[in-house]
């Protein structure tokens, strides 16, 4: 068992007509590793940050996401509340025990029932923080830790996500330096989620249909100081 | 492995084309995938520089392949998971039931792969008291019906609602049976139902890879549903499986391909969750699997590697090829006879269970082109075809009429007057023999073809008769 390893390498470099790579080999990709290179970044990727703000609501509303904008984050315990209320969902609330959301003033909407933890799969709604926006696609950097399980991502019916206007990114490049200066190079928390929309499926018949397994909705609360007021 | 009938490619493909309900279900196929992925390529101007971006990484991957490995593997241990070689499929199932073991697991959720039906692991888990569900929608509705998948990225696209409907009748009978389950969101909803209680109850979860990632040691998969998610989430156990040429050296090489990857897949802009795992929980996380297990198989691609079949290692099983081709629109993904259909399967088929099991594959084409013009990844799979085909020939797999007829082409295309004058007889012959009509019923030795449908008979001229008068003054 222990040298199937050594048989697949050496017939890998059998089929490479080669013997186990060089030491410059190695050191070619080392230093591809250590400095990625970049493919192309669309064009739509690389917008000057209002539109690149402007894109990424219209994507992630392609997407099938629903999007508010609000001024600072003192307001976002009322964004939410009026999302509930006007979604004719229940005034419960799990957040993810993050400081950036955990310690948003409640208070100010005393009738939310807000708790924190991860998910056990009986929770209606959550909010989470995200670390990143791609504009290029609409889409949401979500990553976990001791503050943000992914079970919170993943198994309420609607999952409400607080962004704000500075981490909004242009390309997928961007937002993995985002990550990277977050955690540090070539270190990764366990989870990284990419969130495009709300789950859905298109097995039946190829009929697109919302709510397959993960979140039927996906609410994003864009907190943009020069939002004025919505909709 | 999995087990073969693509020697019986003939009789499952005329099985194909007289069943109306899978004629009228590949009719999606014809039109939906192909405009969307039209529509998705025009959206984004970026997008042939971006297949040809993501055709040189693969080839930097394949040339050192070993390096990527070996970096990939080091990265995964320094973060706490391990990774299984296994050189073939048995080897993979061993090494899967062992870690199910260690934890006494009896419930396994999945999510989608395309390895694991190669390897045939849910018969295998099954027969050693561990029950597999597929989460997948498509996968878990297959699974119910004991059918294998008939596309690779829709895997049950060859059923319809009523079918869908009756098999969850049969399968969930502690459900009310004169429920109402006639439209599809009524069945998504039961499956969401039934599947939740499970994804929550599994001890393991086993999920595929749509990339591993050399610079980080994470593996990513790509999905709409988000079953993925909660298969590697919530069980103690993440094994992830995937064949070594899943690798790709950085985060940013992922990208560019993930840009090519959806669109060419179902049109999308970008699926919904791409998520990238790495190890396991965390010390403090609050949630996520305790283990994290790489299961890498060979299964014989080490050996394509070194063959004129290297190119089709860059496949991201997208799907694209299948859903352009006239092949598989006409006759569907099951009567390919083993994992992979449409033109990917007729190189792969051949390569990983042999020629003389999957020969009649590379046959089963028009030559038209059309799967390498749409291959994100830009495989000359036309011309791996051909290949298969000289090696069946050569190997002599080909039926002896075949043989001879191509043997006495042979003989006259090397010899230019010759075949003028056999082209320009035979174009005559042909004229006489259609009539009026100009159509001819039957024609002997050509009986495979006139058996189903009448042959236009030429004008009488050979093309190079015709191209002569032309550039006559």
């Amino acid at each position: 068992m222990s040298d199937t390893r050594g048989q697949i390498l050496g017939a890998i470099r059998k089929s490479l007509r080669r013997e186990a790579p060089s030491p410059q080999m190695q050191a070619e990709i080392q230093a591809r590793l250590a400095d990625p290179p970049r493919g192309p970044v669309p064009a739509r990727g690389q917008l000057e940050p209002r539109a690149r703000l402007e894109l990424f609501v219209a994507m992630a509303k392609e997407a099938a996401c629903t999007i508010v904008r609000v001024a600072d984050v003192a307001t976002v315990p009322s964004a939410v509340a009026d999302y509930l209320a006007r979604e004719n969902l229940p005034a419960k609330l799990r957040v993810a025990p993050d400081p950036a959301v955990a310690d948003l003033p409640w208070s100010t909407r005393p009738l939310l029932e807000v708790s924190t933890g991860r998910s056990d799969g009986s929770d209606e709604v959550s909010l989470t923080p995200a670390l990143a926006g791609i504009a290029e696609t609409g889409t949401l950097m979500l990553t976990s830790g001791p503050e943000r399980p992914t079970t919170l991502n993943f198994l309420p019916e609607t999952h409400i996500v607080m962004l704000t206007a500075e981490q909004v990114v242009g390309g997928m490049e961007e937002a993995w330096d985002r990550l990277r200066e977050r955690y540090g190079r070539g270190v990764m928390p366990r989870t990284v989620n990419l969130v495009t929309g709300p789950s859905r499926s298109a097995d039946i018949e190829q009929t697109l249909q919302m709510g397959a397994h993960g979140p039927r909705r996906l609410h994003i609360i864009l907190v943009d100081g020069e939002a004025t007021a919505e909709p | 492995m999995q087990h073969a009938s693509s020697r019986r490619f003939k009789e499952n493909a005329r099985r194909a084309l007289d069943d109306a309900q899978l004629q009228r279900a590949l009719g999606h196929v014809k039109k939906n995938f192909v405009e969307r992925r039209a529509a998705a390529a025009a959206r984004l101007p970026e997008f042939e520089a971006l297949r040809d971006r993501a055709r040189d990484i693969k080839n930097h991957v394949l040339e050192n392949l070993d390096v990527y490995l070996e970096r990939f593997e080091a990265k995964v241990v320094a973060n706490g998971g391990q990774v299984h070689w296994c050189a073939d499929a048995e080897a993979a199932r061993q090494t899967i039931l062992r870690i199910c073991r260690s934890v006494n697991a009896k419930l396994v959720t999945r999510g989608k792969t395309m390895i694991g039906e190669e390897i045939a692991l849910n018969d295998f888990l099954e027969a050693n008291a561990i029950t597999p569900i597929e989460t997948d929608l498509g996968e878990y509705i297959i699974q119910l019906r004991h059918e294998p998948p008939s596309h690779l990225i829709a895997p049950a696209i060859h059923v319809n609602k009523e079918q869908v409907a009756e098999t969850f009748r049969a399968a969930h009978t502690d459900l009310d049976p004169k429920r109402p389950l006639t439209e599809p969101p009524a069945l998504l909803a039961e499956a969401r139902a039934k599947l939740r209680s499970r994804f929550l109850a599994a001890d393991v979860g086993i999920t595929g890879a749509n990339f591993l990632v050399a610079e980080t040691g994470s593996s990513i998969i790509v999905t709409n549903e988000g079953n993925g998610d909660l298969t590697q989430t919530l069980p103690k156990i993440h094994i992830v499986l995937a064949s070594l040429e899943k690798v790709v050296p950085t985060l940013e090489d992922a990208a560019t391909i993930l840009r090519v990857l959806a669109r060419s897949a179902t049109g999308q802009e970008m699926s919904v969750y791409t998520t990238v795992s790495t190890g396991p929980r965390r010390a403090d996380d609050l949630d996520g699997p305790e283990q994290y297990h790489v299961v890498l198989l060979d299964n014989g691609r080490s050996r394509m590697l070194g063959s004129e079949f290297r190119e089709a290692l860059r496949c991201i099983r997208c799907g694209a090829c299948l859903n352009h081709c006239p092949i598989y629109h006409a006759v569907g993904g099951h009567a390919y006879g083993w994992v992979y259909s449409g033109p990917i399967g007729a190189v792969l088929t051949p390569s990983l269970i042999g020629v003389e099991e999957a020969g009649h594959l590379p046959n089963a084409s028009t030559f038209c082109g059309r799967c390498e013009s749409v291959c994100p990844m830009r495989i000359p799979l036309p011309k791996m075809m051909r290949h298969w085909r000289e090696r069946e020939f050569e190997r002599h797999l080909s039926p002896p009429a075949a043989r001879w007829a191509l043997r006495l082409w042979a003989f006259a295309a090397k010899r230019p007057a010759l075949y003028r004058l056999g082209a320009s007889i035979a174009a005559r012959l042909l004229k006489l023999r259609g009539g009026q009509s100009g159509r001819i019923a039957s024609l002997p030795l050509a009986g495979g073809w006139t058996a189903h449908r009448d042959m236009p008979a030429p004008e009488g001229r050979s093309f190079q008769q015709l191209w002569a008068e032309r550039s006559r003054p």
